[in-house]
């Protein structure tokens, strides 16, 4: 097992460890829903970092969906007395 | 931010930030429709494109100017082409300032090596202020920007389900 270190330029200078990129790897992996199940020491950095764009890029997706979907239904809506019930009704999720 | 969810409403967490925020931009945006048009396809994709700005602009907001990601997503925001303000001059300082950032990138030395570095570089080009951010500010910030994200989603997803008939 090799102990390099690799620096990174950060304007303390401080050395960036390969256990650190590992575990933030692996912090994204528990983020992507595809790769979440599996062991860490299964799926290789670059697949996550792969699946990691490919999740990114499918929810702008979903957000585009969703802003699509929002304007076509404001057309035929007042939303400011229904404003309240609606934050309520998300925050209390 | 949390992270985990407490049995009962917290005011200040992401999600009610953003939920607030983005309501109230919704509300303007639906304010300002011309009656005469508004079901109009130009009217609609007008809008689209306000609420598109909307959701992210009440991200950034919500988040700030903690995480670069933010910064650089409020930057971008302010310095659109279509805002009333004139912000040439301050475009063409941040712009500078930006270039010499950039020549900072390292190389993504990791243990895949070469491979390790082209997924990298396409994640920096989704991830707002990626370009330059060493490897491992990028994965932190993309932990940080998907949590947001997925946020944004589940509250939109809402309110679009409470508005459908």
């Amino acid at each position: 097992m090799s102990s390099r270190r690799s620096r990174s330029r950060q304007s303390t200078g401080s050395r960036i460890t390969d256990d650190q990129i590992i575990d933030l790897v692996s912090k994204l992996q528990q983020l992507i829903p595809e790769l979440r199940g599996r062991r860490s020491d299964k799926v290789s950095a670059s697949k996550v970092l792969q699946e990691t764009c490919n999740y990114i890029r499918n929810l702008h997706r979903e957000v585009d969906g969703l802003s699509d979907r929002l304007s076509q239904l404001l057309a035929s809506t007042e939303t400011d007395s229904d404003q309240a019930a609606i934050i309520r009704s998300l925050i209390m999720e | 931010m949390n992270k985990y969810n407490p049995p009962r409403m917290n005011p200040s967490s992401l999600r009610s930030r953003f939920a607030t925020r983005f309501l109230r931009s919704l509300s303007k945006i639906n304010a300002k429709k011309p009656t005469a048009s508004s079901s109009s396809p130009t009217e609609i994709f007008r809008r689209y494109r306000r609420i598109k700005v909307a959701a992210d602009k009440s991200m950034a907001y919500s988040v700030r100017s903690r995480r670069t990601w933010s910064r650089a997503m409020l930057w971008k925001l302010r310095t659109r082409p279509c805002c009333r303000r004139s912000v040439k001059t301050s475009t063409i300082v941040r712009k500078t300032r930006h270039e010499k950032q950039n020549k900072n990138t390292t190389t993504t030395t990791g243990e895949d090596g070469v491979v390790f570095g082209v997924e990298a570089d396409e994640l920096r080009e989704l991830v707002p202020g990626g370009e330059a951010m060493d490897l491992y500010n990028l994965l932190d910030e993309t932990a940080h920007y998907i949590k947001c994200l997925t946020t944004q989603v589940q509250v939109m997803k809402k309110i679009a389900d409470f508005y459908s008939p």
